[in-house]
């Protein structure tokens, strides 16, 4: 993920990252913005992504690998186990521009209305309504999550119990990234 | 390690038609005496018993389905003496086919769903059952010994079936399977008392809780494979190795990674004869309250006859030269579930001087494929899998890799290649240095990726390989192709069997090329790609020889599928539904059509129409 610099400190290194220390410490540095939303087109200083469509949405099913094998890479850096463990559903949520992730238990929220208000006190911001055929228009944030399949979606696409079961993490999208991922749902 | 397997394809087995047309040379209104002076035939069942002893040599599978079209006698005694039947799709003939037409069957090999349901491309419940087979089998077959299923739903009713049906029952491998749980594994493991083969390979299992290792029965076992590493459950360790002590026959141990490098240490100084072993996780436990940490390394010295090495699930890469000592013996590696970076990578392969079949993340990068190509001579197969497996991950492995695989590796049959980035170049020069490639499967992440050097389509290297690689028998492409590619897949692909599609070519005269020139094409899966009725009306003079064709999110009209479904009695054309159940979709979400004996199955879900 790309941090902003505040005062040359460089705040990776409180990030609150799961996995062992010293692992991908080069991934990030080339890293800017593989986990943005794979909605969006690739930065354009990746020389290869230069002729690839402007917006792309995750496929499923794409690349062929059998989510057998996805999760036993989930298994193997994810020290905590979230996947077996039924009484915390802890999950990261990053916001961009803000310099820390944070972690939140999905299981303290009953519903999105619940979960969206607790996300607006913890990083002070105001999310707009959220209907379903334009998701968050006229909100200058995005709440968008990762699923169990490594999805990107928005917040509020799927029934309160199903996105319980499958967030794997949060990312409140702002500005023109949002906007983007709107248009492009 | 599951592998799809390479199957001979038996010639389309309208064998009643055929046999009706032929007259036997042996009529049953010969005289059943002895033979007589100016006869020079010999009675019936004298012929059978000659033919039955000499039949039962016959192993290959295509040898067999020869043999039985010579004339109906012939087809008799084949179906008498034919102990192994394999069965490439499921819903091709029903199970009391299989019992009225072979008598004798011993092991029985089912492939079920088509692979791109491995991938989300399909709905669950879709069909696969084992029920129907092991209900009919265990009437028809008590001499039952093996059962060898892939992409089969299998319920803990059927392995308790099973289980109880089959008093000589050896070997139960489930590839890729699912539906049933650690207690339906608990009954085989209690009653199959002459089990030897407990196999579950990328399989689906529930932890229904059940402390299954200690349903084995108490006495000395048959045990030669168990393999359990995909059980997502803990297991009872000390029954676990007491069950090791009593297996004297014991081969191979796939391990889950809830059993601790402690206790793989433990197993093996217990276990010297094992070849080939799947360790648990592969980590040390710093809380252990013991001082002195165990040698790794002398329990893998003492076994001397490991040549086939797996697992590494959590890894600690700081463990891994504990592996050292068995490394020169090694003829089968598999990293692909550990993250393993090249520096941790290289001192382990320099000494693997053996290797023929080697799977890996592609976290070990070019510069560890480098070093794979130095040492490892004798590759045959190189499945290289994706550590972040999304379209736009950072993808650490590329054209270098590959080049450097195919010149040093030069008896390469099998490739398996995830990348981000690849050129025509390198897929040209390993069509030139691997002349024994008979499975290629290159997977380019980034949907539509040209030649990210010269910008080019991947034409010219797709080409190439189907055009030098003369045994060719497997092809899967990807990244940017035109029809072009599929030109030369049609001119030169005259052994491929096998053809998976995604992406890919212009028009509907890419399939066309395809259709119209791959005379032993068997299996062909194509996904999201331009291809239209035209071109699925240009293949139907191939498919009831073909054994499936998956087609999804292609230009596919439901009128021209209801023609051939219509042209075609034989083949079940089956139209899987999406999301939304719109009328009038222009086209059809999923096709999956398949030669059947026995017409269209009636176990198919809400969201299938069979046309």
């Amino acid at each position: 993920m790309a941090y902003e610099k505040v005062n040359e400190l460089n705040l990776k290194d409180t990030e609150l990252r799961l996995g062992l220390p010293g692992t991908e410490q080069v991934k990030e540095e080339q890293d800017v913005s593989c986990v943005r939303s794979n909605k969006r087109q690739l930065q354009s200083d990746n020389e290869e992504e230069s002729t690839t469509p402007p917006t792309k949405t995750q496929i499923v099913g794409w690349p062929p690998v059998r989510s057998y094998r996805k999760n036993n890479n989930n298994n193997n850096n994810n020290n905590n186990n979230n996947n077996n463990n039924n009484s915390v559903s802890y999950v990261k949520v990053s916001m961009d521009g803000a310099p820390y992730l944070r972690k939140i238990d999905l299981k303290t929220y009953k519903n999105y209305p619940e979960l969206l208000k607790a996300l607006e006190n913890m990083f002070k911001f105001t999310i707009g309504e959220y209907c379903e055929r334009e998701g968050y228009k006229g909100s200058e944030v995005v709440p968008t999550y990762e699923d169990k399949d490594g999805d990107w979606m928005l917040v509020g696409d799927v029934p309160w119990d199903m996105f319980s079961s499958s967030c794997k993490r949060l990312r409140i999208m702002k500005g023109s990234d949002a906007l983007a991922l709107d248009s492009a749902l | 390690m599951s592998e799809d397997e390479e199957d001979q394809s038996p010639p389309p087995s309208d064998l009643r038609s055929q046999q009706q047309q032929q007259r036997p040379p042996c009529s049953p209104n010969k005289s059943r005496n002895c033979i007589s002076s100016s006869s020079q035939t010999f009675p019936d069942h004298v012929l059978e018993n000659v033919l039955e002893n000499v039949l039962q040599f016959l192993e290959s599978r295509t040898d067999r389905n020869a043999a039985s079209l010579v004339c109906k006698l012939w087809w008799k005694v084949e179906g008498l003496t034919r102990s192994e039947v394999f069965i490439g799709n499921c819903y091709a003939l029903s199970p009391t086919r299989l019992t009225q037409r072979f008598k004798r069957v011993r092991s029985l090999l089912l492939k079920g769903k088509p692979r791109f349901a491995d991938f989300n491309l399909m709905p669950p419940d879709w069909g696969a059952n084992f029920a129907p087979w092991v209900s009919t089998m265990a009437k028809a077959y008590p001499w039952l010994e093996k059962v060898d299923l892939k992409r089969i739903f299998v319920s803990d009713d059927d392995l308790a079936l099973l289980a109880h049906s089959f008093p000589g029952f050896k070997e139960l491998i489930l590839v890729c399977c699912e539906g049933f749980g650690t207690s339906g594994i608990a009954v085989v493991a209690n009653k199959c008392r002459k089990l030897k083969v407990l196999d579950l390979i990328e399989s689906e299992v529930t932890d229904d809780e059940v402390d299954w290792i200690s349903c084995f029965p108490e006495d000395v076992t048959c045990l030669e494979s168990l393999a359990f590493d995909c059980v997502e459950a803990p297991i009872n360790f000390k029954a676990l190795e007491a069950l090791v002590i009593r297996s004297p026959f014991l081969r191979k141990l796939r391990l889950n990674r809830f059993v601790s490098l402690e206790e793989v240490h433990r197993l093996l100084l217990g276990a010297p004869q094992l070849t080939s072993l799947g360790t648990g996780s592969f980590k040390h436990d710093n809380q252990s309250e013991q001082e002195q940490e165990p040698d790794y390394a002398a329990a893998f010295r003492a076994c001397k006859s490991v040549v086939c090495l797996s697992g590494f699930r959590e890894l600690m890469p700081e463990y891994l030269p504990a592996i050292l000592p068995v490394c020169a013996n090694l003829t089968s590696l598999n990293f692909s579930y550990a993250n393993i970076s090249p520096d941790m990578f290289k001192p382990i392969i320099h000494t693997c001087h053996k290797l023929q079949v080697f799977w890996a993340l592609d976290s070990i990068c070019d510069e560890g494929l480098q070093a794979v190509a130095a040492t490892c001579k004798e590759l045959r197969e190189l499945r290289i899998f994706p550590f972040d497996p999304r379209e736009d991950s950072e993808g650490p492995v590329s054209e270098l890799g590959l080049q450097a695989i195919s010149e040093g590796c030069r008896k390469l049959e099998s490739v398996l290649y995830f990348c981000q980035r690849m050129t025509n170049a390198a897929l040209i020069a390993m069509s030139h240095n691997c002349p024994e490639l008979t499975v290629f499967r290159l997977c380019i992440m980034g949907r539509h990726r040209p030649d990210h050097v010269t910008g080019k389509a991947m034409d010219e290297g797709f080409g190439a390989i189907v055009k030098n690689c003369k045994k060719l028998t497997r092809l899967a492409v990807s990244g940017l192709l035109t029809d072009q590619a599929f030109r030369y897949m049609g001119e030169y692909g005259k052994l491929i069997r096998t053809l998976s599609v995604a992406f890919a070519g212009d028009s509907d005269m890419a399939l066309r090329h395809v259709l119209e020139g791959c005379p032993r094409l068997q299996k062909l899966e194509i996904r999201d790609s331009p291809f239209g009725d035209v071109a699925l009306r240009s293949g139907m003079h191939r498919y009831y020889n073909m054994r499936f064709v998956w087609m999804s999110a292609c230009s596919l009209s439901m009128g021209c599928c209801k023609d051939v479904a219509r042209a075609m009695p034989n083949l079940v054309v089956e139209v899987i539904g999406s999301d939304d159940d719109d009328e009038n979709r222009e086209f059809v979400e999923t096709l999956y059509m398949y030669r059947s004996l026995d017409g269209p199955r009636k176990d198919a879900p809400q969201f299938v129409t069979i046309l």
